[in-house]
C-alpha cells in the first residue's frame, strides 16, 4: 500500500477550503442583477385555497412578479412525480398523486407552498409575501398514520383510504406454517419515530434564463444534478434536457433529503424566464423544518417463530408507512424495496411474510434518509430477536450466532441474495471489545452507585450500491441505478476525472483520487475529481444509499483499465515492443525482461503529441469513459454493542461504551469510514434518544426549531470503539461495500436494547426520553414488586 | 425582521426617556430578543442598545452583599474570582447557562427583565433573596418576577444592578432541556442565617418558591429533610418536553441535588 492509495488514512483535500470559508455553496453564488423569491406557504395542515389576492403585494416597492399554481398550470408545468411503481397485492397500481409546486386546489401540508413573491431583496420579496391576501377554507386534516386509512378526511381524490398502496412480500402460505409449528412466538409492536434530516445547509437554488441562447442555469442543493434535470425536463416540463444546465456545487450535507426535486428549484428556474432575471431562493431553518423531505414514521407488528433450541423458523411483519402529504420522488420504494427486503436481517430464516400500507397523511412528505428502509427494517429485527432471546432465556449473542447466515451465498425469503459475509467474525471481535464476559461485574458496580446497566446488540445488515439496474427495474424503479466515469488525461500526466457521483461530505476528492492516483501511480494532487455540473459531466446517477464507492469508483476503475489499455498500446510504440510485452507498475511502462521503460507523463504526452505512433491505428490523445453497472447489491454487515447507564431517579440515559466492527469489503481510507460510521452512530443514537418530529392533532409541527427538536451533540455521545472486519464484495472490482449509512442503521436497534436490558422492561418508545425512560423504570419496578 | 430604528444612548437618563416610547425595546444582550424579531414575532420600532453606558457593568463586594452590574456577561458572571469566591452557586450557574455564544453576549440583566419561566438567573435571584436596583427604585425578587414573561418593572424602568446577600450555603442543580438546554427544572437553594430559600425554574409558569421544602430544610438543611415533600404537579407546565407530574418529580430530585451541592 502506498502512502495515499487504496487503504490509506489520507486526509481529506476537500477541507481545508471547508473549514476556512473557502467553500462554494450555492448561497455562495450570485449573478449580477439576480432577483429573490420568497415562498407564501400554507399555514394550514390541509385548507382549499380559494384566492389568492397580490394586488397589495405587486403594489409595493420592489416586487417583481407573484405567481401561484394558476400561472403553473398555464405553461403546463408539471407535478412533482414518484418515481418507483408499487403495486398493491391485488395487482393494482399505486395511488401516486404528483405534488403541484404551487397549491393547486388545496394545500395538504403546513409548509404547502401557495404563491411565489419575486422580488428586487429578499425582504421585499418577504414583505411581499406577508402582504398576499390567501383566502382558505380550512378543511379538517389527519396526522397519524394509524388513523388515516379509516379517516373521513380524504387528501386526495384519487387515493382512496388515504392509501398509497397495500403491498406485499414474502411467502404468506409458508410462514403461516412455520408459525403453527413453532414452540416459541415473539410478539412486538414498535414505532419508528418521524426524524427531520437537518442538513448543516439549508436548501437554496439559483436559477438564470439565457434569452440569448434559450438556456438556463440552475445552482442547486442537490445529492444527483443530473437526475434533477432529467426529472425537471421529462415530467416538469421547465425546460429541455439540452438547454438546461444544473450544478450542484458544494453541498453541505444532504442525509438523502437533497436527493428529491423541491418545487422551489423548480419555480425559480421556470420564473427567472418569467421576470427576465436570476431568482435567488435560500431556505430558512424553520422552513426546512416544514419542507424538507422527513424520514422514518412506521408503525409495525411483527411476530417472530422459533422451535424449542431458539432457531428461527418464521417471521410475520405488518407495517403502515407514513408518505406525508404526497409522495416524494424515491418515497414509495423506501417502505418496500429497501425495507422489507432486509426484513431477513443477518439470519437464516426459512419464511418471511411482510405486508406494508402505505398511507397519505397532512404532513411533510417523507422520504428516503440516511438508511432509508434499512433502519427501520434492522430495528425491527434486531429488536425482535433480543426479545426473543431474552424470553427464552438465550444469551442474545449465541442466540443470533445460532441464527446467522453461514454459508454465501444466500437466498433469503425476500429477493436478496448476499453475496458474501462473515457476521459470527464481526459479532465475536465486537464482544471481546466491549469486554462482554465482564459486564455482569460493570452491571454490578453500577448497581452499587444506584444505576441501571444495560447492554444491547445490533447485527445489522444493509443493501447498498444501488443496483443493478435490470434488478431495480423489475422491482418498479423508474431509472437504471448505474454510475459513469471519465478520466481524462492530460498532455503533462496528471488527470482529471468526471464522476457521476455526487460528494456532500462524503470526501470523493479524497477517496476517489486515491483509487486514480495508485492505479496510475502519480501523486494524489495529480488528480481533480469533477462532479456535480450536468455540463461537465455528461450523465450520472448521483449519491445515496451508499453507492459512490461501490458503484461509482468502479465505474472509476473501469475507465482507468481503458486508459491503461490504450496507454500501453502507446507505449509499446515508443519502446518499440510488442503490446503484450507491456507492463504497467508504479507510473511506468517496462518491457517485460529487459530494462527498457517509460514513464506514465512520458506516455500521456506523446499521446496528445502524437508523432511516434500511427494515427491510423491508434487515435491521439488519452481520454476514456465508462458506465458501470453493478451485478447485485452489496451487502455491508457488522455489529454494534451499546451500553448504557441509567439514572432511575431522573430517567436519564448515559452511553458509557459503544462497540461497533462493520464488514464494509474493502476499505479506501479508513479515517474517512471511521468518520462515516461516527456520524452515522450519532444519528442512530440521535433517533433513539433525542430526535422526535411531534405534530399536533391539527397539524402544526411543533418541534420546528432546534429549541423543540432535539439534535444530537458532541456531550450526548460516547468516545466509540470502531473496527472492521473484511469480507471483499465479490460483486463489484473494488471489493467494496459501502459505509456511509451503516451507523444511522445500527444505531437505534441498540441504544433501545441496551436500555430494556437495563430496566428489565421492553415497552419503550423511540425517542426514549429521560421522561420515557423514568415512566419504564416505575412500570418495571411495579412489576417486579408484584 | 422588519426595519427598526437603533438607538446607542451614552447614559441611563437618556436611555430611560428613549424607552418612554412604547414601540422601542432595550437591547441588552439581545438573546431572546433578536431571534424573536428575526422569527417577526416580535417588530419593535426602536431598540435602545445598553451595550454603550458606563456603570451598568461591574462585579463587586460591597460589605456582605455582592452587586452585580445589570450588563455583566454570563461568561463574566461564571468567571469572576468575586464571584465565585463569594457565591459559587451562582458562578456555576451562568457558567451553565445555553451556551459559549450566548454567555458571550446574554446578561443578567437581560435574563431577568425578559423572565422566561424557563430560565436560569431568575431562580438564583429568588433563591437568593437578591434586589434587583434599577434606575428608579430596589426591588426585592420577591415582588418583581410577576408572572410568564411579566415583571414589575415599568416603562422606562431600567435594571442597572442586581444586589445578592452573600448567603452561608447555595447550590443549583438544573435538569436541561436537552434540545434547548433551558430549564427543564432548575432548583435553586440557599441558606443564610437562618432563612432558607428553594426556587424553582422550568416546572411552571413562572419561577417560585416552594415553601414546604423550605420549611423542611429549614429544620435541616440536608437531602434527606426533603424525603416525602413535594410540589403539586396541578400547578406545573406540561407539554411536549415533560408532563407535569414528571416535573414535579424532577423538581424533588433537582432539590436534593441542589442541597448535596450546597
Amino acid at each position: 500500500m502506498s502512502e495515499t492509495g487504496i487503504g490509506a488514512r489520507v486526509r481529506r483535500k476537500e477541507d481545508r477550503r471547508f473549514v476556512t470559508g473557502a467553500g462554494n455553496y450555492t448561497d455562495d453564488v450570485n449573478i449580477a442583477g439576480q432577483a429573490h423569491a420568497v415562498f407564501r406557504r400554507s399555514e394550514h395542515a390541509h385548507a382549499a385555497v380559494k384566492s389568492v389576492d397580490a394586488s397589495a403585494a405587486l403594489a409595493l416597492p420592489g416586487v417583481l412578479g407573484v405567481f401561484t399554481g394558476d400561472d403553473l398550470a398555464a405553461d403546463e408545468v408539471g407535478a412533482l412525480p414518484a418515481g418507483w411503481m408499487i403495486h398493491s397485492k391485488d395487482g393494482s397500481p399505486m395511488n401516486a398523486p404528483g405534488h403541484p409546486c404551487l397549491v393547486q386546489g388545496k394545500a395538504r401540508y403546513v409548509g404547502d407552498p401557495v404563491a411565489v413573491v419575486i422580488a428586487e431583496t429578499q425582504a421585499q420579496a418577504r414583505a411581499g409575501a406577508e402582504a398576499l391576501e390567501v383566502d382558505y377554507e380550512e378543511l379538517d386534516a389527519v396526522i397519524d398514520l394509524t388513523e388515516t386509512q379509516s379517516s373521513s378526511v380524504l387528501l386526495h381524490d384519487d387515493a382512496p383510504k388515504n392509501t398509497c398502496y397495500e403491498w406485499e412480500l414474502g411467502d404468506k402460505a409458508a410462514t403461516e406454517a412455520a408459525f403453527a409449528k413453532a414452540h416459541h412466538v415473539t410478539r412486538l409492536s414498535l414505532t419508528n419515530n418521524r426524524l427531520v434530516p437537518n442538513a448543516m445547509e439549508p436548501r437554496a437554488a439559483l436559477a438564470d434564463y439565457d434569452a440569448g441562447t434559450g438556456s438556463y442555469t440552475l445552482y442547486t442543493t442537490s445529492q444527483n444534478p443530473h437526475v434533477a434535470r432529467l426529472v425537471m425536463s421529462a415530467f416538469l416540463n421547465v425546460a429541455p434536457e439540452h438547454k438546461l444546465r444544473v450544478i450542484a456545487p458544494d453541498v453541505g450535507g444532504g442525509f438523502g433529503s437533497k436527493i428529491y426535486v423541491y418545487p422551489e428549484e423548480v419555480v425559480c428556474t421556470w420564473a427567472s424566464k418569467k421576470v427576465g432575471r436570476a431568482v435567488k431562493w435560500t431556505a430558512d431553518r424553520t422552513e426546512s423544518f416544514i419542507t424538507d423531505a422527513h424520514g422514518r414514521d412506521h408503525a409495525t407488528d411483527a411476530q417472530l417463530a422459533m422451535d424449542e433450541r431458539g432457531r428461527i423458523l418464521g417471521f410475520r411483519v405488518r407495517t403502515t408507512a407514513n408518505l406525508g402529504a404526497y409522495p416524494s420522488l424515491f418515497a414509495t420504494c423506501v417502505p418496500t424495496y429497501l425495507y422489507a427486503t432486509l426484513l431477513s436481517g443477518q439470519y437464516d430464516i426459512p419464511a418471511i411474510y411482510a405486508e406494508v400500507d402505505a398511507v397519505y397523511t397532512n404532513t411533510v412528505p417523507v422520504d428516503a434518509y440516511r438508511g432509508a428502509g434499512r433502519p427501520e427494517a434492522t430495528f425491527v429485527v434486531e429488536r425482535i430477536v433480543e426479545v426473543a432471546a431474552r424470553e427464552m432465556g438465550i444469551d442474545p449473542a449465541t442466540f443470533r450466532k445460532r441464527n446467522f447466515v453461514k454459508k454465501f451465498p444466500h437466498q433469503t425469503p425476500v429477493i436478496m441474495t448476499y453475496d458474501a459475509g462473515d457476521y459470527a467474525a464481526s459479532l465475536n471481535r465486537a464482544c471481546d471489545l466491549i469486554d462482554y464476559k465482564g459486564f455482569n461485574r460493570r452491571r454490578r458496580d453500577s448497581a452499587r452507585n444506584g444505576k441501571l446497566r444495560g447492554i444491547g446488540f445490533s447485527n445489522y445488515i444493509e443493501a447498498c450500491g444501488i443496483a443493478p439496474s435490470a434488478a431495480v427495474g423489475s422491482l418498479g424503479a423508474g431509472v437504471g441505478l448505474w454510475e459513469s466515469a471519465e478520466v481524462r488525461v492530460n498532455p503533462t500526466g496528471n488527470v482529471e476525472v468526471l464522476t457521476g457521483s455526487h460528494s456532500h461530505g462524503q470526501g470523493h476528492e479524497t477517496t476517489f483520487a486515491q483509487l486514480v492516483a495508485e492505479r496510475l501511480g502519480i501523486g494524489i494532487d495529480q488528480v481533480e475529481i469533477v462532479h456535480g455540473d450536468t455540463d461537465k459531466v455528461q450523465f450520472g446517477m448521483g449519491t445515496y444509499g451508499s453507492r459512490s464507492g461501490a458503484v461509482g469508483m468502479s465505474a472509476i476503475a473501469k475507465a482507468l483499465d481503458k486508459v491503461e489499455a490504450k496507454a500501453k498500446k502507446i507505449a509499446a510504440h515508443l519502446l518499440e515492443a510488442a503490446e503484450g510485452d507491456i507492463e504497467f507498475k508504479d507510473g511506468t511502462f517496462s518491457v517485460t525482461g529487459t530494462d527498457k521503460s517509460i514513464s506514465f507523463p512520458e506516455v500521456s504526452l506523446s499521446a496528445y503529441v502524437a508523432h511516434k505512433f500511427p494515427t491510423s491505428e491508434i487515435e491521439p490523445g488519452l481520454k476514456e469513459g465508462a458506465f458501470y453497472d453493478p451485478s447485485n447489491f452489496t451487502f455491508p454487515a457488522g455489529c454494534h454493542i451499546c451500553e448504557v447507564e441509567i439514572d432511575p431517579a431522573t430517567g436519564v440515559t448515559d452511553i458509557v461504551n459503544w462497540v461497533a466492527v462493520d464488514d464494509f469489503g474493502v476499505v479506501v481510507n479508513p479515517m474517512i469510514v471511521e468518520g462515516q460510521v461516527h456520524g452515522g452512530i450519532a444519528q442512530g443514537v440521535g433517533q433513539a434518544l433525542l430526535e422526535n418530529a411531534v405534530y399536533d392533532s391539527s397539524g402544526q409541527l411543533l418541534t420546528a426549531s432546534y429549541m423543540d427538536y432535539c439534535m444530537p451533540r458532541a456531550d450526548d455521545l460516547p468516545d466509540f470503539t470502531v473496527d472492521t472486519t473484511v469480507t471483499p464484495c465479490p460483486s463489484n472490482p473494488l471489493g467494496i461495500k459501502g459505509c456511509g449509512e451503516a451507523g444511522a442503521i445500527a444505531a437505534p436497534a441498540a441504544v433501545i436494547n441496551a436500555i430494556t436490558d437495563a430496566l428489565g422492561h421492553e415497552e419503550i418508545a423511540m425517542p426514549a426520553t429521560p421522561q420515557a425512560v423514568w415512566r419504564a423504570a416505575q412500570v418495571a419496578a411495579r412489576e417486579a414488586a408484584e | 425582521m422588519y426595519d427598526f430604528a437603533f438607538h446607542r444612548p451614552a447614559s441611563i437618563r437618556k436611555a430611560a426617556s428613549l424607552a418612554a416610547d412604547e414601540d422601542a425595546k432595550l437591547l441588552a444582550g439581545g438573546q431572546t430578543l433578536l431571534p424573536t424579531m428575526k422569527q417577526r414575532l416580535a417588530a419593535p420600532e426602536a431598540l435602545i442598545d445598553l451595550s454603550g453606558i458606563e456603570g451598568l457593568t461591574g462585579i463587586a463586594m460591597k460589605g456582605r452583599t455582592l452587586h452585580v452590574g445589570a450588563m455583566s456577561r454570563h461568561a463574566e458572571v461564571a468567571e469572576s474570582p468575586v464571584v465565585r469566591e463569594a457565591i459559587p452557586a451562582l458562578a456555576a450557574l451562568a457558567g451553565g447557562i445555553g451556551d459559549p455564544h450566548v454567555r458571550n453576549l446574554g446578561t443578567l440583566g437581560g435574563s431577568i427583565a425578559n423572565n422566561d419561566p424557563a430560565a436560569d438567573y431568575p431562580a438564583a435571584c429568588l433563591g437568593l433573596g437578591a434586589t434587583i436596583a434599577t434606575n428608579k427604585r430596589r426591588i426585592p425578587a420577591d415582588d418583581f418576577f410577576t408572572g410568564m414573561f411579566e415583571t414589575a418593572l415599568q416603562d422606562g424602568e431600567i435594571i442597572t444592578k442586581v444586589l445578592f446577600p452573600v448567603p452561608r450555603r447555595a447550590g443549583y442543580a438544573k435538569f436541561a432541556n436537552p434540545a434547548s438546554r433551558y430549564a427543564l427544572v432548575g432548583v435553586f437553594v440557599s441558606k443564610r442565617s437562618r432563612q432558607v430559600r428553594v426556587a424553582v425554574t422550568g416546572a411552571g409558569p413562572g419561577v417560585f418558591r416552594a415553601t414546604d421544602m423550605e420549611e423542611a430544610l429549614s429544620k435541616r438543611f440536608a437531602a434527606r429533610s426533603l424525603d416525602g415533600v413535594s410540589v403539586p404537579a396541578g400547578d406545573l407546565n406540561d407539554d411536549i418536553h415533560a408532563s407535569a407530574d414528571y416535573r414535579a418529580h424532577l423538581v424533588g430530585v433537582m432539590a436534593k441535588r441542589a442541597v448535596d451541592a450546597a
